[in-house]
């Protein structure tokens, strides 16, 4: 008899999730200006979880206008008073962190472990993180005294929803920024707990404000001639469309855009971390992740061993319920999303890459991939050089560290690498030469807010967390 | 007003997360400013200073070690528990200073929100004194600072909370322990710190509470091998003389006592008092024996 | 490559193949230096990941009749008597004296003194004697005087041999002498009649210290012929943990895919509640998967943790929360 672990369901009575949300600007929630509302629903079923109201041009006004009567006091008060503030708000969310797992894991279909043992505790970390900066500005390198911008509109993805507004809010308020923030359309339910949790706190009003809404009230917020700064996360198209809109005004920029990060695994590498960092690096939160090890680079004498060991590991990953606590892979975020994956995965078998999958059962409703790898894949696939943005791996090989290095620069993209070696001078030198804003040396996909996160090239500019973070947010 | 007979507190010393008496057997008469008898506090020994620093040593390589997040939120959880307690220490510090209750209240207050700025340091003094070194050649190079060890800690005499929260915090929060000897003639808001140290997740013996006689328990301090650094913000310049030249045995750091405003913008020059620098060196190497123009 | 178990002849053949690295000093240490070395940070985040495994209702079920078949259930101290191991014999034997449905452990786990008393309690049964022998638990004396020990146990009825490796020899780089000494324990550990008692090897993963040398002593022993490799003898500070047993649970299934020897996974010391073992069995699931969960391959050396195991087996069946006075104090 083998041995099968019993469905152990976290239990959901923990989250209470009212039939619509409105709006939350200047301290309240309110229906959308001309009443329109959109449903979102949980992908690993397909039910409706709640109606949000879809903002309107006029309500992103009226945000923005909230936020720019906020800021004037908000940014004179003294800082040590906006970081008591900020520690609120990160003990309020340390304290109903798993009302909040539950909800994000319900919104986004990502397994609770992820979103128990990694999402929340970084979300509540990095409002901790920058409470302590907003009192020494003076100390962060940017002059003695320096100033917020004003009010900064904020559009994140539904990938990691409240960790991305934890990275958006929690620096821009510790500079003294005032904001209006619009999650994403298919998860924008954390983004109204968040707001509940600022009324906890006893936020002054107009400080944040949440729009929810499709890519329109995005376009409109980013244009709104009431803001100073846009800080988007997302895809690099749209993070272009948002280049070309701020052109020719003072808005400051900040993106967050895609990636195809190479994972390099040599030869003298530490083999089953190794395993464990290139499952992590790709099917973490279904290989969601904009600094995703999508390409795993391995040294062509270990080629066939690491293969054989990967998939081994693939085949104990357990796919299914997002709410059992021993689910390793959950759903995709949308039917979009999904289509998506599926229409790159094709490609990589059209083009001639051999595709591989262990067994294992999906079901029936909501949206799922099962953890793929593509071998015998080249430079040249769509695979290898596209953001396929779900749980599939594209395999290349190489034979020296040069070679290593060059084919890992070879994109667009430079958000993220890594390094498998047991010899600290290669990673060093390896590290050096990978045009990448995130090198990481025998382990994958680790965050922490003191650590600034960003890309290169196509990835973005501007950088996220740590003493660099602030940068973003003051008019240095 | 009722009748009823108040129940008396017995301040004792806090070593190790306990609260010993004084191994003296000894107290001594802590009176308010009007000569009021407030109560008897520990006269603590040379041999109470050797325990604290024994308890201050077995908790440091803990506390260096836990990381700079957790020690953050241990010392964000000090504040909580002094706000919740905040009543009691506005009346000590009244009682000990000969404060009205608004300018105690003011004392107290800066003390909590102290904790919170010393709470927000923890880590981010790596990243305002450390940092890679562009060095010519071959080589990753990293500066990064360290806690200096054991710190003996004369608490300022005048102030007797926020002085003393104003000189432990700072030491604790870059990852030192300390063996701290309270205002000699205002103990009592000390003592009761150890109580609030004690119910907030702060490892037993990283601060550790002695009071009496400042002088009698420096000097051993101030001679001790195991001590790395003496802060002497509580010693008149006589006293601060002989334990400098004391501390020079074992080469302790030294922080030399100086007029300073409590009240004030505390600055990171306590932060920094007690800190090593620690620069390491590793070949970065060329990717290939042929090297590489990549 | 059909799989053997590591007590048969054809496993030796098997082994004889890899003479080569076996050859002298300098080969064995070129081979074990050459295994991958081990990310510390990295195993010890998957042992905890996989720590986090939730077992419920059915699951937990089987995992505690499971684990309680898998312990060798051990008394290893000075003040040992005859009435005391044929206590723990009965325990052994019966777990849980209402519910006679409980599995019998593993085995029994005694000094070599002590193995004509157990095995004289548990005749009949399947329930095993397991001995420690080689001048456990520290292993300082010399080979004859060891190989005695061990010899001694077996002939006293011994159904399995826990030795211990030279740790000193294995820290001095002298792989070879630890190798050879293994070899002749393994040797001493036939009867008469050509059958054998199963020997487990114990490195002392605490004293060993670092992963990478935890790594090269599985190697080690596995090709000098252990039946089990095993964490810890129980009296040093660190013993087994999830992140060794992982370490060793890896050896063994790549030992296996080299040799297509099969060798079992004992880790003990330290393992003192139902959810410590529950983490113990993900473990072995996990990375060694099914042909491993049986006790034929997978052992606990444990005493308290029998008891914590019939608590919560008795909350299964009631529903609710046993208390000490409801199992045996042996």
């Amino acid at each position: 008899m083998a041995f099968e672990y019993a469905p152990a369901p976290e239990s959901r009575s923990v989250v209470d999730i009212a039939p619509s949300y409105g709006l939350f600007i200047d301290g309240e929630f309110r229906e959308a200006s001309d009443g329109k509302v959109f449903k979102t629903v949980s992908p690993s079923t397909e039910e409706v979880l709640s109606e949000v109201a879809q903002a309107s041009a006029e309500d992103v006004d009226a945000a923005v206008k909230a936020a720019r009567k906020a800021f004037e006091k908000w940014s004179a008060l003294p800082g040590s008073e906006r970081a008591k503030y900020l520690f609120r708000i990160a003990r309020i969310i340390q304290e109903r962190s798993r009302e909040l797992a539950v909800l994000e894991t319900l919104d986004n279909g990502k397994p609770i472990k992820e979103t128990r043992d990694a999402d929340l505790p970084l979300v509540a970390a990095h409002f901790f993180y920058y409470a302590g900066w907003a009192d020494k500005l003076g100390h962060a390198g940017f002059g003695a005294n320096p100033k917020p911008l004003g009010v900064a509109g904020q559009v994140i993805p539904w990938n990691f929803p409240l960790l991305m507004l934890a990275w958006k809010i929690a620096p821009a308020l510790a500079a003294g920024n005032t904001v209006v923030l619009k999650p994403a359309e298919t998860t924008p339910l954390s983004a109204l707990f968040f707001a509940d949790i600022c009324r906890q706190a006893g936020l002054p009003k107009g400080v944040v404000n949440i729009l929810t809404g499709d890519g329109t009230a995005g376009a409109a917020l980013v244009a709104h001639d009431g803001i100073d700064k846009v800080a988007f996360t997302g895809s690099t198209a749209v993070g272009k469309a948002i280049a070309r809109t701020v052109a020719g005004t003072d808005k400051r920029l900040s993106l967050e855009l895609g990636g195809k990060g190479a994972n390099i695994v040599f030869d003298d590498a530490p083999i089953d971390q190794a395993v464990e960092g290139i499952v992590n690096g790709i099917f973490f939160n279904q290989g969601q992740v904009c600094c995703a090890g999508s390409r795993l680079l391995v040294q062509e004498s270990i080629q066939d061993e690491l293969l054989d060991a990967l998939k081994r590991r693939m085949s104990t990953l357990r796919v299914g319920d997002p709410l059992d606590k021993n689910t390793d892979v959950g759903a995709i975020n949308s039917a979009e999303q999904l289509a998506r994956i599926t229409a790159l995965a094709d490609s990589g078998e059209a083009e001639g890459a051999e595709r591989w999958a262990p067994a294992c059962e999906l079901p029936d409703a909501g949206y799922w991939f099962a953890p793929t790898i593509f071998t015998n894949v080249t430079q040249a696939h769509r695979i290898a050089r596209e953001e396929i943005f779900g749980p599939v791996l594209s395999v290349l090989s190489f034979r020296t560290p040069a070679e290593a290095v060059a084919k890992a620069n070879n994109s667009q993209y430079g958000l993220s690498a890594g390094i498998w070696t047991e010899k600290g001078s290669r990673m060093l030198a390896v590290a050096d030469k990978l045009r990448a804003g995130v090198i990481w040396a025998n382990t994958f996909n680790k965050f922490d807010p003191t650590s600034p996160f960003g890309g290169y090239k196509e990835s973005g500019f501007g950088r996220e967390g740590g003493r660099h973070g602030l940068e973003a947010y003051l008019d240095v | 007003m009722s009748d009823r007979l108040s129940v008396f507190k017995t301040y004792k010393l806090f070593v190790g997360g306990k609260f010993p008496r004084s191994e003296s057997g000894r107290v001594y008469e802590v009176t308010d400013s009007k000569g009021k008898w407030l109560a008897n506090a520990p006269l603590s020994s040379r041999k109470d200073a050797r325990d604290a620093v024994v308890a201050a040593r077995k908790a440091f390589g803990g506390w260096s070690g836990a990381t700079a997040y957790n020690r953050g939120q241990i010392l964000y959880r000090v504040a909580e528990m002094l706000e919740g307690r905040r009543e009691q220490f506005v009346a000590e510090v009244a009682d000990a200073e000969g404060l009205s209750k608004s300018k105690a209240a003011a004392q107290v207050d800066a003390a909590i929100d102290r904790w919170v700025w010393y709470a927000g340091w923890t880590d981010k003094i790596a990243q305002i004194a450390g940092g890679t070194n562009p060095v010519a050649g071959p080589f990753f190079n990293v500066s990064s600072p360290e806690p200096t060890g054991v710190v003996a800690v004369l608490a300022p005499q005048e102030s007797s909370l926020l002085g003393l929260v104003s000189v432990i915090a700072p030491a604790i929060a870059a990852g030192n322990t300390v063996v701290v000897v309270t205002s000699e003639r205002s103990p009592l808001p000390a003592l009761s710190l150890g109580e609030v140290l004690a119910t907030s997740d702060v490892p037993g013996g990283v601060v550790n509470v002695l009071s009496g006689k400042t002088a009698e328990i420096a000097a051993p301090l101030a001679a001790h091998q195991d001590v790395n650094a003496i802060d002497l913000a509580g010693a008149d310049a006589e006293l601060a003389k002989a334990l400098e030249v004391a501390a020079a045995d074992n080469l302790k750091r030294v922080l030399r006592p100086q007029p300073v405003d409590w009240a004030a913008d505390p600055g990171t020059e306590r932060l920094m008092a007690f800190l090593e620098t620690k620069t390491v060196w590793h070949p970065t190497g060329s990717l290939g024996a042929g090297g590489s123009s990549y | 490559m059909p799989t053997v178990p590591a007590n048969g002849n054809e496993a030796a053949e098997r082994l004889a193949s890899m003479a080569a690295v076996t050859a002298s000093d300098g080969a064995l240490r070129r081979f074990l230096h050459g295994l991958p070395g081990v990310d510390p940070v990295g195993l010890e985040a998957r042992a905890a990941a996989l720590g986090t495994r939730s077992i419920k209702t059915t699951a937990k079920a089987y995992a505690i009749d499971l684990a309680i078949s898998m312990i060798d259930l051990t008394t290893l101290e000075g003040a040992d008597t005859p009435g005391k191991v044929r206590a723990l014999s009965a325990k052994a034997l019966n777990p849980d004296p209402t519910d006679r449905e409980t599995p019998r452990t593993a085995a029994v786990c005694v000094y070599p003194d002590m193995v004509a008393t157990a095995a004289e309690a548990v005749r009949g049964s399947d329930v095993k004697v397991a001995s420690v022998a080689t001048a456990f638990p520290a292993g300082r004396a010399a080979l004859p005087v060891k190989l005695a020990d061990t010899a001694d146990a077996v002939a006293a009825g011994a159904h399995e041999i826990d030795m211990v490796i030279d740790r000193g020899a294995f820290l001095a780089g002298r792989y070879l002498s630890v190798f050879e000494e293994i070899k002749a324990v393994k040797e001493a550990c036939r009867r008469p009649d050509g059958s054998a008692a199963r020997l487990k090897v114990i490195f002392e993963t605490g004293e060993l210290s670092t992963y990478d040398n935890i790594r090269r002593a599985s190697w080690l022993g596995m090709l000098a012929g252990a039946d089990f490799i095993k964490t810890s003898t129980g009296k040093v500070a660190v013993n087994a943990t999830p992140a060794n047993t992982l370490l060793m649970l890896e050896a063994v299934r790549d030992f296996r895919d080299a040799t297509g020897v099969q060798v079992g996974v004992k880790p003990a010391g330290g393992i003192r509640t139902t959810k410590d073992a529950m983490k113990f069995l993900v473990l072995v699931n996990e990375t060694v998967g099914e042909e491993w969960l049986t006790n034929e391959w997978f052992r606990f050396g444990a005493s308290s943790l029998l008891n914590d195991l019939l608590m919560q087996r008795q909350k299964l069946s009631t529903g609710r929360y046993s208390g000490p006075d409801y199992v045996t104090v042996d």
